[in-house]
């Protein structure tokens, strides 16, 4: 294990005091000068013909500097399969859609401008059901594709599959088997900062684009495609990351509001802003995918799994996002969590008129764990093997490469299951529900996910530059978003600790695709582990440079040293160390702290040359002046799978995990307390335990909403809970119950500094722990998220007219 | 907008005697986030459910999304940026969630921090389910709120050993 200096203990991040007293930037606080206010007009109907739109009346508001529709302004096509349109023209295909929008002096007048916006509707059957969406007969959503081709139903045209061994062959090997549909919830991922951006054109037609997104990079991509669609061809988008009120997904893909933003800065010549209140966020921003599982899993008589038969159903909406590729991370655990023989996995995602969905942290596995993790455990109880047993029968093992090709490169996935049953006490606790009434239990589940980022394009790749002034400021360029998770804590520790100066010598540049490395994005855990191995190949470069000059400049600096220590120090003898024979290798010298010493000789601070002034001797030498700048580009050593085939390493390595949980469940109300939570995570290496403890606290918080109470609402397509009171997220009273949190270090070889990436795991075996707890109370298996109390009542109701 | 009545009113903010134009119908959020230029007054829902607007007044939480300007005249309104002290140096409850981890993504922070500096203006020992009952109108989506208490009896300690009053 490499020794560190900063890493691998509590450390502030050095973007907290700035957010401490108010500083701190987001896209709410930033204005532009001759700023104008955009507004969208969204949709009346879920489903239906756009006959007309009147804006008259909303372009003779005094104020009103522009109102745009499908029919004044180019045609944009925005997602991954182009099926939608920043402004929608011939039919709405759900409640959100925009169907105009509005540029004003102020927020005011755009809402009232929006307001006088008339549009004519006929309306349209819609179909808000995926199993009658995919009905001979039912409303087309999308009666074209975006290539022109005719649509005959709402399947998407997108294979998951996966399929190793022959499930056939398992099921017959099977003694049990369990089978179950499990189901998760559309949730809102609720960043506290709402989204927003603003958009400003150049004399010259480049946008300049302060977004709040998590993928400047591919938004830069998306965006400089919107402009070509504009008639701008060859024109340039640069994307500048505020800071973010959160991400957790929500900046993952580019949204309608910014392309309507571009269209409406480009119309009038303003600079315009367009921020989602927080109605909008709750209606209007993509929520996370929501799902339904159907699994068989069986075992042998020994408990050792047999085979695993997966089908996803998902509804995708009216257009396409991320949220329609969550099986691409769903096949991750699906295949590869447990040692499973024989395995089957496909998915369909279908066309509704419900709103369209986006990634939100975890990504499919959440929801596919979900099913997995409480089918395993029917599956442990149709066998009577305890379910840590079952688990540890079929745990996996460092080195083993999954059915779907994933290369286990490390794996503390037992520990992690002992360790969590230690601290619950589970032989203890486990079934031994209390007296009728309020019933206690406990259980748990475990996870696998990406650790070594997620390659999901060509390129996985995150760049850094590192650039020294004169005064030993290091400046870090990453293409990485801080969203809340820490990624700058991250850099700046990491930069500190590879380069060997101090933590507050590095600073960490607003991202801006301008100045900026390319980076893929800060999505699947991968911020840290990709920002700090490109750190490290920076740093070694940067280091060897310096070390290199040093042969030409220490042995002066040392003279110089000397000289000024002895005038102070009169009587000082100096060792016996030949300085300058030891500086000829480049070898001989040592970085840390900031200052430059050779490995060997004497100790004394006289004989150690701070960085800045031995920079600012390579910069101010005749002839030789030099200044100091290093980049690398590091791109992860995996694959990009073929989801048809469902096989690829799409992970450098991969993240482990249990969770357990105690639970009190009143069989009187259907409510459940929560009593206690124990997570252990293998996370590689503990980088900042303050940083990381906060993101699995986080994760554990979201996780118990998504358990228990969370669920964006619809009916025929409406949206009825947009807003916090009707909407709930744990609060800080909801979570005072005691959270146990351990680590395990498996020193993985391709973390930096054998770290994993941990962002996303702590909210995604949550749920099933959560439920499988409940199961051990009360003896009812919930099989849809969220388990609120009426379920559980329907649950015990239904199991007790079973008896009787 | 244009038509609408429009009254001055006087108020101290952070401190310091200060004059806003307001009408009837606008709020405390809008003239400190507007006129007066005081970003650090976050808006997480402009309906009173998140706390990210939290300020003080009259040394009292008050949701500012839900106060209308009018109401403040002649009262005393303490934002974030009226923790520090004049030399910048931060306030013990600042300090702490900077040291504790309190502090994600930071938009609930500066709502959050009022909420608990209002609660250390009442007692330097606080009992964990008072923290929790002072931070409950207080949102936050990143923490999980385990470090923000902890930020917050890390806070009580600074303020015991500033006010001698640690054992």
């Amino acid at each position: 294990m490499v020794e560190t200096r900063f890493l691998g203990k509590d450390t502030p991040r050095p973007d907290a005091a700035a957010k401490a007293t108010g500083q701190a930037l987001y896209i709410h606080d930033l204005e532009r000068p001759g700023m104008l206010h955009g507004k969208i007009k969204f949709s009346e109907h879920a489903h239906a013909r756009i006959v007309n739109i009147d804006t008259s009346r909303a372009e003779k508001l005094p104020g009103v500097r522009a109102v745009i529709t499908a029919k004044n302004t180019p045609e944009v096509r925005v997602g991954f399969l182009r099926d939608n349109l920043a402004l929608k023209s011939g039919k709405v295909r759900h409640f959100r859609d925009e169907v105009a929008a509005v540029a004003a002096i102020d927020l005011d007048v755009a809402a009232e401008a929006v307001e006088l916006i008339r549009v004519e509707y006929e309306p349209l059957q819609g179909v808000f059901d995926v199993r009658e969406a995919l009905m001979e007969g039912a409303p087309l959503v999308h009666e074209f594709n975006a290539d022109g081709s005719a649509r005959t139903g709402n399947l998407l045209d997108l294979t998951f599959r996966h399929a190793s061994g022959d499930v056939e062959v398992g099921r017959c090997d099977a003694v049990y088997i369990a089978e179950g549909e499990f189901s998760t919830p559309m949730i809102q991922q609720t960043c506290m900062g709402t989204a927003g951006c603003i958009a400003e054109f150049d004399p010259s037609g480049n946008l300049s684009i302060w977004a709040k997104t998590q993928i400047p990079f591919l938004a830069q991509r998306d965006f400089n495609q919107a402009l070509a669609a504009m008639g701008l061809e060859g024109k340039n988008a640069r994307v500048i990351v505020p800071c973010l009120g959160g991400g957790f997904g929500t900046g993952l893909d580019t949204h309608c509001y910014e392309y309507i933003c571009i269209l409406l800065a480009y119309r009038t010549g303003r600079p315009v802003k367009i921020l989602y209140d927080r109605d909008e966020e709750f209606a209007c921003l993509s929520p996370r995918q929501g799902a339904t599982v159907r699994i068989s899993q069986g075992c042998d008589a020994k408990g050792r799994l047999t085979f695993r038969d997966v089908d996803v159903l998902q509804d995708n909406g009216a257009y396409t996002s991320w949220g329609a590729t969550y099986p691409s991370v769903m096949m991750l655990p699906a295949t590869s969590l447990y040692r499973v023989p024989h395995i089957r996995f496909d998915a369909m995602i279908v066309y509704t008129n419900n709103t369209y969905c986006q990634a939100m942290r975890g990504y499919g596995n959440p929801e596919l764990t979900w099913a997995l993790e409480s089918n395993l455990d029917d599956l442990a109880a149709e066998a009577g093997i305890d379910p840590v047993e079952m688990r540890l029968i079929n745990c996996n093992e460092p080195g083993e490469t999954t059915p779907m090709g994933l290369r286990v490169s490390s794996c503390g996935l037992r520990e992690c299951l002992e360790k969590t049953a230690d601290i619950l006490q589970w032989r203890e606790r486990r079934g031994r529900s209390s007296s009728p009434g309020k019933r206690r239990g406990v259980g748990l589940a475990s996870l696998m996910h990406v650790g070594g980022s997620g390659r999901i394009y060509r390129s996985d790749a995150s760049g850094m530059i590192l650039r020294l002034d004169d005064y030993a400021n290091v400046y870090v360029y990453s293409g990485g978003v801080e969203m809340g998770q820490g990624l700058h804590s991250a850099l700046s520790l990491g930069v500190a600790e590879c380069l060997g100066v101090r933590p507050e010598q590095v600073h960490i540049n607003q991202t801006d695709t301008s100045t900026c490395p390319w980076d893929v994005g800060t999505h699947a855990s991968r911020g840290a582990f990709t920002a700090l191995n490109a750190a490290h190949m920076t740093a070694t470069k940067l280091r060897a440079r310096i070390f290199a000059l040093a042969t030409e400049v220490f042995p002066e600096e040392i003279e110089r040293n000397w000289k000024r220590f002895s005038r102070k120090n009169a009587g000082a003898t100096r060792p016996d160390f030949d300085f300058a024979a030891a500086a000829a290798d480049p070898e001989a010298f040592e970085l840390a702290d900031g200052f430059l010493f050779t490995k060997e000789g004497p100790e004394e601070p006289w004989a150690r040359v701070e960085l800045g002034r031995f920079l600012r001797a390579v910069h101010f030498r005749e002839g030789k002046s030099t200044m100091l700048t290093e980049e690398a580009f590091y791109d992860p050593p995996s694959d990009l799978p073929d989801w048809e085939k469902g096989k690829g390493n799409m992970s450098a390595t991969y993240a482990f995990g249990t969770q357990g949980v105690e639970v009190e469940v009143d069989e009187d109300t259907g409510e459940v307390k929560i009593l206690t939570m124990v997570a252990v995570h293998d996370v590689g290496k503990v980088l900042n335990p303050q940083t990381l403890e906060g993101q699995i606290y986080g994760a554990l918080a979201q996780g118990v909403g998504y358990a228990l109470y969370e669920e964006v609402l619809t009916e025929q397509g409406r949206i009825l809970n947009p807003n916090f009171t009707d909407y709930k997220i744990p609060t800080i009273q909801d979570m005072a119950f005691p959270i146990e949190l351990a680590f395990i270090e498996t020193d993985d070889p391709y973390g930096p500094f054998g770290a994993k990436g941990v962002g996303e795991p702590g909210l995604v075996p949550t749920a099933p722990a959560i439920a499988n707890a409940i199961q051990d109370a009360v003896g009812v298996r919930v099989h849809d998220l969220p388990i609120t109390p009426e379920k559980i009542l329907r649950a015990l109701k239904e199991k007790r007219e079973g008896v009787d | 907008m244009s038509g609408t009545l429009r009254h001055e009113i006087r108020f101290t903010l952070n401190g310091a005697e200060v004059v806003a134009d307001v009408n009837g119908s606008e709020v405390l959020t809008d003239v400190l986030r507007g006129a007066l230029a005081q970003a650090g007054t976050r808006e997480g829902c402009g309906k009173g459910e998140c706390g990210a607007c939290t300020v003080l007044v009259d040394g009292l939480t008050e949701n500012a999304c839900l106060t209308r300007a009018l109401e403040v005249e002649g009262r005393e309104v303490t934002t974030i940026e009226g923790l520090a002290g004049p030399d910048g140096e931060l306030a013990p409850v600042q300090k702490a969630f900077v040291e504790k981890g309190g502090i994600q993504c930071g938009f609930c922070t500066p709502g959050m921090i009022l909420s608990a500096h209002a609660l250390l203006r009442r007692t330097d020992t606080p009992e964990e389910a008072e923290i929790r009952e002072a931070l409950a109108g207080n949102l936050c989506r990143c923490t999980g709120y385990v470090q923000i208490v902890r930020s917050v009896q890390r806070a009580a300690e600074i303020q015991r050993g500033e006010r001698g009053t640690d054992g």
